[in-house]
């Protein structure tokens, strides 16, 4: 690949100093004026109920009350990939917290208090609250309706029970795989639900004006998606694409909590409700916990058979999720689990089964590592376990089955480039693998772990983006894409990517946040796919400019187009040196004929990526035979922790992580991505602690109860490592990164634990609690107490991953 | 119930009526159209409404409305009036920020260390910061980059007198 000047140098981002000075805008930035109502919901206060009556007089009449709303004026479903989720709770509520209807106000104090006067009567339903009662046969069913929820078709819901969609992948002949097996390890693992906790809470104000155009501010990765799905739900207002606008500025943290649509689709309805005045809805940071989605829940049972050489011969992987109430997104989670479970291993026989389940908790959906993080904490541990039991080194373990280039996938398909080898080599060296580590404290013992990973972008087949790029008179630029600024600096990777092209300075080019009505289409901005797939459409815009700016010079200076070429803004000529035509001479105005005729006019460009090679037309039964995935990015994580004997209280010393980043566009945003990426991940793994009362209440919904990281927590040195294996149909090379990042932190972290003290534990998080009561010999299965992290209580050990009534 | 305070608000005196319950985060944002300082939590445990009060970070959705009568309250719109400072620039250079959400908070928040400590240790950067939540850098590239803004400072500071020192040395 040729030099490049501004891809693989670390621009600086194009809106850092709006966000220092804080002249950058979010939602509840904007000012609306005195117009603005206010909206308040009223949830529910039961994890499964019949709603027999609401009443919503009292409020009506309260001080301030413009308008009470409930699910009769908005009878309907939404969904990003099934419509099972409904606006307002209609006939029955189906978690603690799920909206039944909203006050509209003049002031916020006088809708909170309004809400407070709507009175519901409820017949309470049993609430399925855990995994086994779901499944078994004739389970209370969350939705009886599943069978007539519209769907994309790469989802097989089971109509009759409470399965929202089952992936099924089949490779080979397992029993085969078993039986060439020397050792086999069979066990199971659970992870709870997280919470995003992005910082800036979900917020909408949206608009319908008095000619019937609905607008939306929204705090969203998906201005287009939530434009498409609002547009398919509204359809009976008579509203289409053309009547609604998202605009998004700019984001206070996404991390997949942002994706999709969870609450804009109310704050629009009460706009509609409300002609002519702006409404605002604005979630506290209680509601952001509860009601817009969190990371799904798992249990998963892995079988897994090696040679006594370390080859793998067979995988089962059994994986059943507490999606909770609604499974428009989180579906997708499980299925592309369901695809990607074997981790990053050429494994010759394969079977995976990855079932959703509704259950009466909250809604689930995207969260950065969309499931990837999930899985990769029982098969990292695995492997781990399997290489101790073979008296093999884990990491040699790793590297005799590591995926490589032209492998076959689990569902068929043919691996992608990716330097995994060169990965574990690089962590390995950065924290002395094989060397072991004495603590100089008597107390306190040093382990390492090291675990690997893998990540594809979870996308519809037709997934597309677009960008557009124009001039201004002194030859900046404004590029027009809709992928979303969430921090991960999107922003400035695609003005470098245009700039790269077109010589043009990064500073010199606008890159704003989306708005529907004037952006490009860009789909949705999660799967850390943008970089790869929109930036290819900036890439392609930029081309569509290069054509026209040298087309117009060798016009306008009778030269031929064959020997023009872009250098320093200008336009230069390889078969005369002298001739230098700046941008800004003609971009917009022409070039001047001897004649005073000018030629050429303002010059812009578009460009557009669909990734037209995948498909999800796949087998159900088998997942053979589609192209579901785009693309892997592959890495490795390793860490050195101190641990005290006693407590279980760790000091982490060191964490190195390898990611192939295909191009590092700009290497100090990847940087930046690893280093939060695995701080985000080490929380996840070691003290983010969600609870739910047996009656399915979130108990711990602040930053008080639910601990996030502060600046005290953190490892006390990271090591980011890019490798750079160009991705052939990446801009540049580049493919994705964002996500991976916090993948291996807690298999890692399980695998350092066991190498100092010799336990392993199976359920997440991996808190000091459970070490220190496992280095006590208590079992923290009997002393766990009755809240729930997920809906399963018993022990992982006795789960019967059965599916009752004969479905599979 | 409303009452009319007066108080200097990025340099310049400004009364406003506010109601016993409103916090000076409601008064700034709702109220003065000063948007910089965030609400992401509303219970005192983020750090993203941090503002300065007579020079000393606290919490504006914990400080009552009418408790500032009389002080000077600064917010990221007052602090880089005159261009920004030496330590936003830094941020800025270093790409430091991602969604930017706690920028505010965090800015405020060392302002205030570096002007009572203008030389602090990485730990004290890591308590002063303990109470701002970032859910995205990680932390680390905002404390090193405070660290190294105030080693420049220092630097600038310590050479007038460290030459002549030499000299004797020599
Ligand atoms: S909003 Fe004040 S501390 Fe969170
Ligand atoms: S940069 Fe996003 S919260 Fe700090």
């Amino acid at each position: 690949m040729s030099r490049t000047h501004i891809v693989g140098h670390s621009a600086i981002r194009v809106d850092g100093l709006a966000k220092v000075t804080g002249a950058a805008q979010y939602v509840d930035d904007l000012e609306f004026g005195p117009g603005l109502l206010h909206a308040a919901v009223v949830e529910s206060p039961h994890a499964h109920a019949e709603i027999l009556k609401i009443d919503t007089r009292a409020a009506e009449k309260a001080p301030g009350v413009v308008r009470v709303v409930t699910g009769a004026d908005f009878p309907y479903t939404f969904g990003l990939y099934m419509s099972d989720r409904y606006i307002f709770a209609m006939d029955r509520v189906r978690f603690v917290g799920e909206q039944i209807a909203a006050v509209i106000a003049e002031t916020p104090e006088e809708a909170l208090r309004a809400a407070k006067l709507v009175k519901v009567a409820y017949r309470p339903l049993p609430p399925v609250l855990s995994l086994a009662e779901a499944l078994k046969k004739d389970a209370v069913l969350l939705h009886p309706k599943l069978g007539e929820y519209q769907r994309v078709p790469w989802f097989y819901p089971k109509a009759g029970t409470n399965i929202a969609h089952w992936r099924k992948t089949r490779k080979g002949d397992p029993a085969e795989g078993f039986k060439q097996a020397d050792y086999i390890l069979e066990d199971t693992y659970t992870v709870p639900r997280y919470a995003h906790c992005p910082i800036e809470p979900h917020a909408t104000t949206a608009f319908f004006d008095m000619s019937g155009r609905l607008t939306l501010w929204a705090s969203s990765q998906s201005p287009f998606a939530q434009r498409d799905v609002m547009a398919i739900a509204l359809k009976p207002f008579g509203l289409t694409h053309r009547d609604i606008r998202v605009v998004t500025p700019y984001v206070g943290g996404g991390f997949g909590g942002k994706a999709g649509v969870s609450m804009e689709i109310i704050a629009a309805v009460l706009a509609i409700a409300m002609k002519g005045r702006p409404v605002r809805l604005h979630w506290t940071r209680e509601q952001e916990f509860r009601n817009t989605s969190q990371r799904q829940g798992v249990i998963a049972r892995i079988k897994m058979g090696v040679r006594k050489t370390g080859e793998i011969t067979a995988l089962e992987h059994t994986l059943h999720w507490d999606a909770g109430a609604s499974a428009e997104y989180g579906a997708n989670v499980v299925n592309a689990v369901g695809l990607s479970a074997t981790g990053p291993y050429r494994i010759p026989h394969v079977k995976i089964d990855s079932v959703c389940v509704y259950t009466n908790m909250p809604p689930c959906g995207a969260y950065r590592g969309f499931g990837y993080s999930e899985f990769h904490f029982g098969l990292e541990s695995h492997l781990n376990r399997i290489a101790k039991a073979i008296g093999m080194d884990p990491v040699e373990l790793r590297r005799r089955n590591a995926i490589r280039e032209g492998d076959t996938l689990a569902y068929g398909a043919a691996m992608n480039p990716g330097n995994l080898l060169g990965a574990m080599d690089a962590v390995a060296g950065e924290i002395q693998w094989g060397r072991k580590k004495k603590s100089k404290k008597s107390h306190k013992v040093i382990g390492k772990g090291m675990a690997c990973f893998w990540k594809a972008p979870a996308l519809p087949p037709n997934a597309s983006s677009s960008a557009y790029l124009k001039f201004n008179e002194d030859g900046s630029m404004n590029l027009s894409v809709s992928g979303m600024e969430i921090g991960q600096g999107f922003l400035t990777v695609m003005a470098q990517v245009a700039a790269e092209v077109l010589t043009v300075p990064v500073a010199k080019i606008r890159v704003e946040t989306p708005d529907t009505d004037r952006n490009a289409y860009e789909w949705q901005t999660v799967g850390s796919h943008v970089t790869w797939g929109c930036g290819n459409a900036v890439r392609a815009a930029a081309e569509d400019v290069k054509k026209k700016l040298i087309a117009t010079a060798a016009r306008g200076t009778k030269r031929k187009a064959a020997d023009l070429y872009l250098q320093d803004e200008c336009v230069k000529s390889r078969k005369d040196a002298s001739f230098s035509l700046p941008f800004r001479d003609y971009v917009i105005s022409g070039i001047m004929q001897p004649d005073g005729r000018f030629i050429g006019g303002p010059i812009h460009g578009t460009g557009m990526f669909m990734p037209e090679f995948t498909t999800t037309q796949g087998d159900p039964e088998t997942s053979q035979g589609g192209h579901p995935n785009v693309h892997y990015t592959v890495g490795c994580a390793g860490v050195i922790v101190e641990f005290d004997k006693e407590t279980g209280k760790m000091d982490i010393l060191k964490v190195a992580l390898a990611v192939d980043a295909g191009k590092a566009i700009n290497p100090q945003l990847v940087r930046g991505q690893i280093v939060g990426g695995i701080v985000q991940g080490l929380a996840t793994a070691l003290y983010e602690d969600i609870r739910y009362a047996p009656d399915g209440r979130l108990l711990n919904p602040n930053f008080t109860d639910y601990k996030i990281p502060t600046a005290l927590d953190c490892p006390a040195e990271i090591v980011p490592i890019i490798l750079e294996t160009p991705q052939p149909d990446g801009p540049f090379g580049a493919r994705g990164i964002g996500e991976h990042t916090m993948i291996a932190s807690a298999p890692m972290m399980a695998n350092a634990i066991e190498d100092a003290l010799g336990v392993r534990l199976k359920t997440m998080p991996l808190t000091a609690e459970k070490i220190a009561l496992a280095l006590k010999g208590i079992d923290y299965e009997e002393v766990k107490g009755d809240s729930l992290g997920f809906c399963f209580r018993g022990r992982p050990c006795d789960y019967p991953f059965e599916v009752g009534g004969g479905i599979s | 119930m409303k009452k009319e305070i007066f108080f200097q608000l990025n340099g310049e005196p400004r009364r406003v009526d506010v109601a016993p319950h409103e916090t000076l985060l409601d008064v700034l944002r709702g109220k003065m159209g000063v948007h910089s300082p965030k609400e992401g939590c509303g219970r005192g445990d983020c750090g993203a409404c941090t503002v300065l009060l007579d020079g000393k970070a606290v919490r504006g959705c914990l400080v009552l409305a009418m408790e500032v009568e009389g002080q000077a309250v600064t917010t990221l719109e007052g602090l880089g009036r005159d261009g920004p400072r030496a330590l936003q620039e830094a941020f800025v250079e270093g790409n430091v920020f991602q969604c930017g959400f706690c920028a505010p908070g965090v800015v405020l928040a060392a302002s205030a260390l570096l002007a009572a400590h203008p030389d602090p240790t990485e730990r004290q950067i890591r308590e002063a910061l303990a109470g701002n939540l970032c859910r995205c850098t990680g932390y680390e590239p905002i404390v090193k980059t405070i660290l190294a803004v105030a080693k420049k400072k220092k630097g600038r500071k310590a050479k007038p007198s460290s030459a002549p020192s030499r000299r004797t040395a020599s």
